[in-house]
């Protein structure tokens, strides 16, 4: 009855409002990254079954519930798969929801796959008005009819607010900054009054100084702005068509949210607005990569997204009884007596497990046959698949129809294409990945795509198969039949951050003790960094020797910054003095890298300023030099530090302003007359020059007049020591 | 047929999202969609109430799969499967009846009327009588069988007489049919008037100045109240909040607005403030065959404190919400747990349910529970709208309204 009554509330609201609106979606069935492979080689992403139900059907059970009353579920990798399971299953024929799809082989992006749609938009005009965006490995229970509700209003009073992004609260783990779902940390900022997104930073964020860069101009704009480390994008948008020509006009726009949030809110096309939503109650999530399969099945298992649970039959999937400590069973399920089935279990139907078998937090398909002595921890096992006894299987993916022959092991972080077959005994090394697809040898960056192998090739692929499998041995033992993928270089260390494995405790130690380590060197760090990330950074910059550098490069270039921006706004010397004693002290530096940097920000900026002639230049930079006398004269009181200036120098003029290299002596000399330089320091610099090589030698010999100058007068000066003081005056 | 089918699809949707909440709701909706299965489904000639029992046991089962936990709509179903049987059963022995009336009348019609005088009566009637033979009538049919049966109407003969000799066999397809609907349509009135039948009964039970205790938010129980503040009865309620879905709160709001002292307490000082009360009513989700009722949550634990400090404990259920089943049958479906949402904050707990760090499995769990189950021994009484009735009895009422091949479908 309530129901009914809701139902009539429904109609006779809509008409008032704007002549019925049809409720529409588009969903893209296609996740156009290789996060999946091998596994989406052989069949779509949006197919994979998540806790025994293929994830699209979670997404459109969703969007059902929710009031939607069509969807366009774009295909384009193995899109004859997923068209003929749509038209197999409920959907095809459902009283509420009618599903259609758009098929399209080309599309290699999300941006293609809107434009695509905004192409046969003009055509068909199927999209009326505002629509929902989603993604068909979306699981989710939120409602959305008043989301949708609140985007129409918003548009109707700004015409610029195109789109409304749904976010939730969800930490990321402060060991790793992954967060659950294994995507990076994200940073949004948000206008606190009207939720307009104001910044969005995914992949650049700066964890080794835990910061986030903001344009200047955003925080003279606005009043207010809220900061945001703790949400998780949970990629379900509500779209006006605007965003469709958007797509349109900007043909190089491939990645939701990489190249169109970014570019909305960077560029400022035309003004257009995204407005965030926070949902709190309810479930949202989207599979991005193995770990979030592992994370959402779980929360599936814990019931987050109630109604769409095993038990529940929410789309046309046999419901499972729930028993005690969250087990899902089927009804027919022929469990040994002795079997032990742990907590967090589910066990799909037809399924048969043997003796003294041992089955944890796990999900089981239908019609596995597990013999007798298996050990399933973390595990998810997908239909049909063999396991013979005395298995042990840890936090590995297993797919359909593969077969575990006796004694196999499979360590965490294993996937296991369909049809593998692992040889008795083998041991399949933690995080690999085994097909019975060979690789691909080229190996193409991370926007290549699913739909490049398309249903045929991966047809011909398994034809030729047969033939190439009695010429090479498999690489899962002499019984087994496979191939077991090369990791990708440079993914290497990643590897353990996506896979369904738990972070090992070996890697969770070493992350501890690298932000251990930070800290040390950083006392001062008020966001604890990332140690992970670091480690990487140290890896591929191996060409810097000590660790110190890198930190060293970010102090110059804070420096640098003050010194400019003093420069601008004609700051007082005594402040911006202080202000680079206060990085000083912030870097941990010594005074002698201050006046390094410092001196360095000068010549740069003498370099920078235009000029025609050497001449030109050499009379800039003495003027800048003479201009700012007090600032370095602040750090180099010490012959130590004088002569790292004269380094710096010698450095800058051999590596970055070559420029200036003929000047060296002429500004040397100026410096010396000034004060800045005593000639202790510059005599030093030119003992501990002489023993260098030829290359190196080449300043010290062009100021060859001037330190031969100097050693006179200075040997007068050992002589008489009233001369010294005519000299000088 | 095709839009019979649709709307049986539309409802199956509903239940299995859980759109539809509230047994009564449940009921009437089920109820009234059987209607139109019945009434739509094209009867054979012969065996007209196996075919029609068939159709709407399919449906049934559709029914029931779609969320076996919403116990009223088995219940129902169960109703429907036993009209049918009843109207046939009455029919036939009206028809057999009506032969032997023929025969009988050739003879001689006094001796007749005064021999078989039963198939003059009216269906319920008849219905009762071949249900005695069938198996030990219950204390009430006894107690109010007997007096009826004692005076047979003889005056109706001539009704009966004309009725049979013109009875043919498609005018008893068209009535069997005809009689189903018209008890279906009773029963719809039956569900949707229970509610006042329970109330009236308020009276008697809830006296001048005594505090009564509910738990969590029934519809029954607003009217039952509602109805004895009606009759100038001053008395208070404490209503505990029925955490975690907060339906004590709702219920609060409506008593407070038809004018009734409301307190309103955390479930978990129930105990505390049992002593005080003279009297817990509750509104149940089911009550099973032994008597026991599934109830919302926490529902146990008052039944419990009344217990020990001897309270009546007063369950009302309107008659759809009787469950022929046993608490312990493996098909019952006692319970559904929902989302954890309900009790935590997904964001603030996130970092608990991170399972890519530690060991990977969840060591958080949160368990919500929607109902409760109370033993028997622990209900004081039943108020249902045949009247009030102790737990003991609940069996015999349920013979009553089902057959017993009904009962596993």
């Amino acid at each position: 009855m309530g129901a009914q009554k809701k139902g009539g509330a429904r109609v006779s609201e809509d008409p008032v409002e704007q002549g019925h609106q049809r409720l529409q979606a588009i969903l893209l069935a296609d996740s156009f990254t290789t996060k999946f492979r091998p596994v989406t080689l052989e069949r779509p992403k949006v197919l994979l079954p998540l806790v025994n139900v293929p994830m699209i059907d979670y997404t459109l059970a969703w969007l059902e519930f929710a009031g939607i009353e069509e969807v366009f579920v774009f295909c384009c990798a193995h899109s004859a798969q997923i068209i003929d399971y749509l038209e197999n299953s409920e959907w095809s024929s459902h009283p509420n929801l009618s599903v259609r799809t758009i098929e399209s082989q080309k599309s290699i992006s999300a941006g293609d796959a809107l434009r695509y749609i905004y192409e046969q938009q003009a055509e068909t005009s199927q999209i009326q008005g505002d629509f929902v965006l989603v993604s068909g490995d979306t699981v989710s229970n939120m409602p959305l009819a008043d989301l949708i509700k609140e985007h129409r209003e918003r548009k109707k009073k700004d015409e610029k607010a195109i789109m409304t992004m749904v976010i939730k609260q969800s930490k990321p783990s402060p060991i790793t900054h992954q967060s659950r779902l294994g995507t990076d940390q994200l940073f949004l900022a948000v206008d606190p009054k009207t939720k307009q997104l104001l910044h969005y930073e995914e992949d650049k964020i700066d964890h080794a100084r835990g910061s986030v860069c903001l344009e200047k101009s955003l925080l003279q704009s606005e009043p207010s702005l809220l900061l945001y480390s703790d949400m998780q994008d949970c990629y379900i948008d509500i779209c006006s068509p605007e965003v469709l020509s958007l797509f349109e006009d900007n043909f190089d726009y491939q990645h939701l949210r990489r190249h169109f949030v970014k570019g909305v809110l960077v560029d400022d096309i035309m003004g257009y607005k995204i407005f965030t939503h926070e949902i709190d109650s309810s479930y949202a999530a989207r599979i991005d990569n193995f770990r979030s399969y592992d994370t959402v099945s779980k929360d599936i298992i814990q019931r987050w997204t109630f109604p769409y649970v095993p038990d529940i039959n929410f789309s046309g999937n046999r419901p499972l009884k729930l028993g005690r400590q969250g087990i899902y069973k089927a009804s027919d399920v022929v469990q040994s007596r002795s079997a032990d089935v742990g907590s967090s279990t589910v066990v799909g139907d037809g399924t048969k497990i043997g003796d003294g078998s041992r089955i944890l937090n796990s999900v089981i398909g239908s019609g596995c046959c597990i013999g007798s002595n298996v050990v399933i921890e973390g595990s998810y096992i997908w239909n049909n698949v063999v396991i013979e006894d005395g298995c042990e299987i840890r936090n590995a993916i297993v797919c359909d129809g593969v077969k575990i022959r006796e004694g196999a092991v499979l360590e965490p972080g294993v996937v296991l294409s369909f049809n593998v077959v692992v040889g008795r005994g083998f041991v399949v090394p933690a995080y690999s990945k085994a097909s019975l697809l060979q690789q691909p040898t080229k190996e193409d960056s991370d926007e290549e795509l699913e739909c490049v192998e398309s249903s045929s090739v991966a047809a011909d692929l398994l034809a030729g198969l047969n033939l190439e499998m009695e010429a090479r041995e498999s690489d899962l033992g002499p019984d087994g039949a496979g191939y077991i993928w090369e990791v990708c270089e440079g993914a290497n260390d990643e590897e353990w951050k996506h896979s369904v494995a738990p972070i090992p405790m070996d890697k969770v130690a070493e992350i501890i003790q690298a932000m251990e380590d930070d800290d040390d060197r950083e006392d001062e760090s008020c966001v604890p960094t990332s140690g992970e990330l670091r480690s990487d950074a140290d890896s591929i910059n191996t060409d810097m020797n000590d660790p110190g550098d890198d930190d060293y490069g970010y102090f110059e270039k804070e420096v640098e910054g003050t010194f400019l921006r003093a420069v601008e706004e004609g700051i007082v010397v005594e402040n911006v003095i202080l202000e680079i004693n206060g990085l000083r002290l912030s870097y941990n530096m010594e005074s002698a890298d201050c006046a390094g940097a410092t001196f360095y920000s000068m010549m740069k900026l003498a370099v920078d300023t235009p000029h025609n002639s050497a001449d030109e230049l050499c009379k800039n930079a003495v003027s800048i030099i003479t201009k700012w006398k007090r600032l370095l004269g602040f750090h180099v009181k010490k012959t130590d530090e004088q002569i790292e200036v004269i380094m710096k120098f010698e450095e800058m003029c051999q590596e970055t302003a070559k420029e200036l290299g003929t000047l060296f002596a002429k500004i040397l000399h100026v410096m010396y007359e000034i004060d800045l330089l005593q000639e202790d320091a510059i005599l030093r610099w030119a003992e501990e020059k002489a023993g260098a090589d030829e290359a190196d030698r080449v300043y010290l010999q062009q100021c060859e007049a001037f330190i031969q100058w100097l050693k006179e007068a200075s040997e007068e000066e050992d002589d008489d020591e009233d001369d010294e003081e005519e000299e000088d005056a | 047929m095709p839009d019979v089918q649709s709307t049986v699809l539309e409802f199956v949707n509903k239940l299995r999202k859980r759109k539809i909440e509230g047994s009564q709701a449940t009921a009437r909706c089920t109820v009234e969609l059987l209607r139109s299965v019945i009434s739509q489904h094209r009867v054979p000639h012969a065996n007209q109430a196996s075919a029609l029992i068939d159709a709407v046991k399919a449906v049934g089962e559709q029914l029931v799969a779609a969320n076996p936990v919403e116990l009223a709509v088995g219940n129902v179903v169960r109703r429907v499967l036993h009209i049918i049987r009843e109207e046939d059963l009455s029919l036939t022995t009206a028809a057999m009846g009506g032969l032997d009336l023929l025969d009988a009348s050739d003879d001689d019609e006094d001796v007749c009327n005064k021999g078989i005088g039963y198939p003059a009566m009216s269906a319920a009637v008849v219905a009762a009588a071949a249900r005695s033979t069938l198996r030990p009538p219950s204390l009430q049919t006894l107690l109010e069988g007997t007096p009826e049966s004692a005076t047979v109407p003889y005056t109706s003969s001539s009704g009966a007489d004309s009725e049979s000799k013109t009875a043919d066999k498609s005018s008893i397809t068209r009535k069997l049919k005809h009689d189903v609907i018209e008890s279906v349509n009773q029963l719809i009135h039956e569900i949707a008037g229970c509610h006042e039948q329970i109330a009236e009964q308020a009276i008697e039970h809830i006296h001048q100045n005594e505090v009564i205790l509910t738990l969590g938010s029934s519809r029954t129980v607003l009217e039952f109240l509602c109805a004895a503040k009606e009759k100038k009865r001053s008395f208070r309620v404490f209503v505990a909040e029925g955490a975690p879905r907060y339906q004590g709160h709702l219920l609060a709001k409506e008593l407070v607005a038809r004018g009734l002292q409301t307190t309103v307490i955390t479930d978990s000082a129930v105990f505390a403030m049992i002593s005080r009360v003279n009297m817990v009513i509750i509104g149940a989700h089911a009550v099973m065959a032994n008597g026991g009722v599934i109830g919302p949550v926490g529902v146990n634990m008052a039944a419990l404190a009344a217990k020990k400090h001897a309270v009546p404990f007063v369950v009302l259920a309107g008659c759809h919400k009787l469950c022929p089943l046993y608490p312990h049958n493996p098909e019952v479906l006692l319970n559904e747990l929902r989302s954890p949402s309900e009790l935590l904050d997904f964001g603030e707990f996130s970092d608990c349910l991170d399972f890519g760090a530690g060991s990977g499995s969840p060591l958080l769990q949160v368990v919500n529970p929607t109902f409760d189950y109370v033993p028997p021994n622990l209900v004081s009484l039943f108020i249902t709208d045949t009247g009030g009735h102790n737990p003991s009895y609940m069996y015999r009422l349920i013979a009553d309204y089902y057959s017993a091949d009904d009962l596993v479908m």
